[in-house]
């Protein structure tokens, strides 16, 4: 790697110099603005309007986005924004999970605001160099790449033409030409995307963090939405950061003692109940696959099925021994449950890096499950080479793999053929093809080059261009408000289907994962008792990305205390200790009430601003009818008895003499009727009309009725 | 018949709760399990016996993914 030739072909489109900051309580009180088209950066302070009804990270993205774009502006247009920021609480490095940053621009997919959370130093080192939050806007000419150094205060804007795009290559290169030496390697983070996402919609960015024992760059995912295309339609190649002198206390939190004691009950936890509970030590997500695939969960085939006989070969003991053990694998500094796993030295057998031996990161959960059990592969081999792939070339796992998994349902039905695929064989189960349509995708040919549009895009041109039945594809393809469902199977739980329908930016799971509570506990048994989770958990859970958190700490390691309690699944200890270090932050003095309350306004705030792009109502809240039943003969047959049963005590039909297809209408009919029960209920519960829009009351009550946002609702109530 | 969170669930003589666990393939790890609302230790699963009639809770503390 010649790092001077590289940096010789750099040339200087911009230097600004910046006052360093001081952090006050949580907040730097000051963002910073870079626009790559003329080249200008700014500053600009933080109100008391942001702090109070935004809190930080997605609260700040959002409401700089809002103010940035008009409702005709398109993802590529160059007003469109990347805001990446942290939060009030993000940094600090006593309570594990403090590191993330939150990611918003509007979406190739979906054409209205995405939020997208991360890991890797970039967030926190962004406040230590003295801004809550950064706007990305304009578009650049030639690819630049944006140097931010947080101990100088100085900020570049350089051409770069000669670095690589791929992620893993360009983060490696990055961190070498701007750490000032070894050591200073750990204060750098790189913000990239790769080659794919210079053409597909599923682009995602990698944020990175350097691992002092491997000596190698690691890379963590903002992956929903395609945030990567739009960075690389800006031409920006790389956004990078240095800041030497990470501690603990450079918040300068009011009460750092509550801090420091919040974070050694949760240490002590860690330690003593991780390896019975969920081993993220060890495997990392990747401890449910099994589990899911156990309780009929695990989306195999396009999510006909949640199970599969071959799923033993990609369960979690078989990623335990390929991973890396015994490394403190934390994503940022003080994570003692250090579920960033990786795979060390995997030899890649396909693609331009064939033959070289690679740091995984991962696999997560959603990997194994989308590029593999949902597309029918079950060699961890393959698993991981589409994880590496995807990785460094920017396209989101999650929606890679849904995506992969209809288009191979399509080919087994004859919609598409190998005429269309350029030969590519699509069946389930054929890893290669799936390879080759992800390399094509970064090489932006072939097939690959049009997967890369995404399920939503594939439908209307399989319709429109190869005759595929319309209605059928929309049943089958797993998309909602233009984005690919995550791995879970909610055909059984109609709360997860609203988990996943009844969200801001479409089906992934980290508003809500109410399956168990719901098909299995069965402790939400009303519509009400649904619509109470519904508005409960996506609230609880928008509070982490507005302070800059990783949820995983919270329920992912459960506190003695927690089998005396009588709302469980809350985890009432875990939600005590983040009101304790929000007000140890920020010398506030909320309550878990007034928490909710503080989600609820940027939740909202987020479904208006949908309305705002002409989304947000109740006909883009429908859901896709594979995430809610049987669509085919197959999938009826293969649980019958089930359904049969279903249909004798809940929906009051007889089953008996009746073809499948009429079991099929009479269930369908029945669980589309739920569906919109509960949509109904929802609505109801969270403030909003029957069409889904907030009303003025409900604003008002919560404290979310600035001007802006009572213009766009009035016209829809 | 028991009650298994709140469903209907064939009984049968001597059955325990890990027996229970093990007839609905319950593997999950993180388990709160109450008998008649009185909790019962992971340790004792295999040595506590299901009466007729007992109201059974296996709650599943997954709110995650
Ligand atoms: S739990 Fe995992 S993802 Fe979350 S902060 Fe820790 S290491 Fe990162």
């Amino acid at each position: 790697m010649n790092i001077e030739k590289l940096k010789s072909a750099h040339k200087l489109l911009c230097e600004y110099k910046y006052e360093l900051g001081k952090i006050e309580k949580g907040y730097t009180n000051r963002t910073l603005y870079i626009n790559v088209g003329d080249n200008t950066i700014s500053e600009k302070p933080v109100t008391q309007l942001m702090k109070d009804k935004f809190i930080g990270g997605k609260g700040f993205g959002l409401y700089y986005l809002w103010h940035a774009v008009t409702p005709k502006t398109k993802w590529n247009d160059p007003e469109n924004e990347i805001v990446i920021g942290s939060g009030p609480i993000g940094g600090i490095t006593q309570y594990p999970g403090a590191g993330k940053s939150l990611v918003c621009s509007i979406s190739p997919l979906t054409g209205m605001p995405i939020d997208s959370n991360v890991g890797g130093y970039f967030g926190p080192l962004l406040k230590f160099s003295g801004f809550d939050a950064l706007e990305l806007q304009g578009k650049a000419d030639k690819d630049v790449i944006i140097f931010i150094d947080g101990n100088k205060g100085t900020i570049t804007i350089e051409e770069a033409p000669e670095e690589a795009i791929d992620s893993h290559v360009l983060g490696e290169q990055l961190t070498e030409m701007y750490a000032e030496n070894e050591e200073d390697k750990r204060n750098i983070s790189v913000v990239s995307a790769g080659s794919a996402a210079n053409h597909a919609y599923m682009g995602l960015l990698n944020f990175t963090f350097y691992d002092v024992r491997r000596k190698q760059i690691r890379l963590k995912q903002a992956g929903r939405g395609g945030i990567g295309t739009v960075f690389r339609d800006k031409h920006i190649k790389a956004l990078v950061i240095r800041f030497a002198g990470v501690k603990g206390n450079l918040n300068n939190a009011d009460d750092q003692g509550k801090i420091n004691r919040t974070g050694i009950k949760l240490h002590k936890e860690i330690h003593d109940f991780d390896a019975q509970q969920c081993r993220m030590r060890q495997v990392g997500t990747a401890n449910i696959i099994e589990v899911m695939d156990q309780y009929d969960l695990l989306p195999t085939h396009n999510y006909k099925f949640g199970a599969h006989p071959d799923t033993h070969k990609i369960s979690s003991k078989v990623f335990t021994g390929m991973i890396t053990q015994n490394t403190p694998d934390g994503c940022w500094y003080g994570c003692s449950l250090s579920c960033a796993k990786a795979v060390d030295h995997f030899e890649l057998r396909t693609g331009p890096y064939k033959g070289q031996k690679v740091i995984v990161d991962g696999p997560e959960y959603e990997n194994a499950a989308g590029l593999g059990s949902n597309c029918g592969i079950f060699d961890p081999h393959d698993v991981l080479e589409l994880n590496f792939y995807c990785d460094t070339y920017a396209i989101d796992t999650i929606s890679y793999g849904t995506m992969t998994a209809f288009v191979m349902e399509c080919y087994e039905n004859g919609i598409i053929n190998k005429e269309i695929t350029g030969g590519l064989e699509l069946n389930f189960g054929n890893a290669d093809a799936s390879l080759e349509m992800l390399h094509q995708m970064a090489r932006g040919e072939g097939f690959g080059k049009l997967a890369g549009l995404g399920v939503r895009n594939l439908k209307r041109i399989f319709a429109e261009q190869y005759g595929g039945d319309p209605v059928f594809l929309n049943d089958i393809g797993m998309e909602q408000k233009g984005l690919e469902f995550s791995e879970y199977m909610p055909k059984e739980s109609l709360a997860q289907q609203g988990g996943y329908g009844l969200t801001n930016k479409g089906p992934q799971h980290d508003e809500a994962w109410l399956i168990f509570m719901d098909m299995v506990n069965n402790q939400i048994p009303t519509f009400e008792d649904k619509a109470e989770a519904l508005h409960y958990f996506p609230m609880f859970r928008t509070w982490f990305g507005l302070n800059g958190l990783c949820k995983l700490p919270w329920n992912d390691i459960i506190p003695a205390s927690n089998k005396h309690s009588n709302e469980p699944a809350k985890i009432p200890e875990h939600v005590q200790n983040y009101v304790d270090i929000f007000n140890g932050v920020t010398g506030k003095n909320i309550d878990k009430e007034q928490l909710i309350v503080q989600s609820e306004r940027v939740y909202n705030f987020q479904r208006i601003f949908n309305i705002r792009m002409g989304y947000g109502k109740r006909i883009h809240d429908a859901i896709p009818y594979r995430a809610m039943g049987p669509v085919t003969v197959e999938e009826y047959l293969s649980r019958a008895d089930r359904y049969d049963g279903q249909l004798k005590e809940l929906v009051g039909f007889n089953p008996e003499g009746k073809t499948t297809e009429e079991k099929m209408a009479a269930l369908r009919s029945y669980r589309e009727d739920q569906y919109q029960k509960l949509t109904d209920a929802v609505y109801k519960r969270r403030g909003w009309t029957m069409d889904g829009v907030p009303t003025i009351e409900h604003l008002q009550a919560i404290g979310m009725d600035l001007p802006e946002v009572i213009e766009v609702v009035k016209n829809h109530l | 018949m028991i009650k298994l969170n709140n469903r209907d669930f064939e009984w049968e003589e001597g059955l325990t709760v890990q027996g229970l666990l093990d007839k609905k393939n319950y593997t999950y790890p993180k388990l709160i399990i109450k008998i008649n609302h009185v909790l019962v230790l992971s340790e004792e699963y295999a040595s506590t016996v299901i009466r007729d009639g007992d109201d059974v809770k296996v709650i599943h503390l997954l709110a995650g993914g």
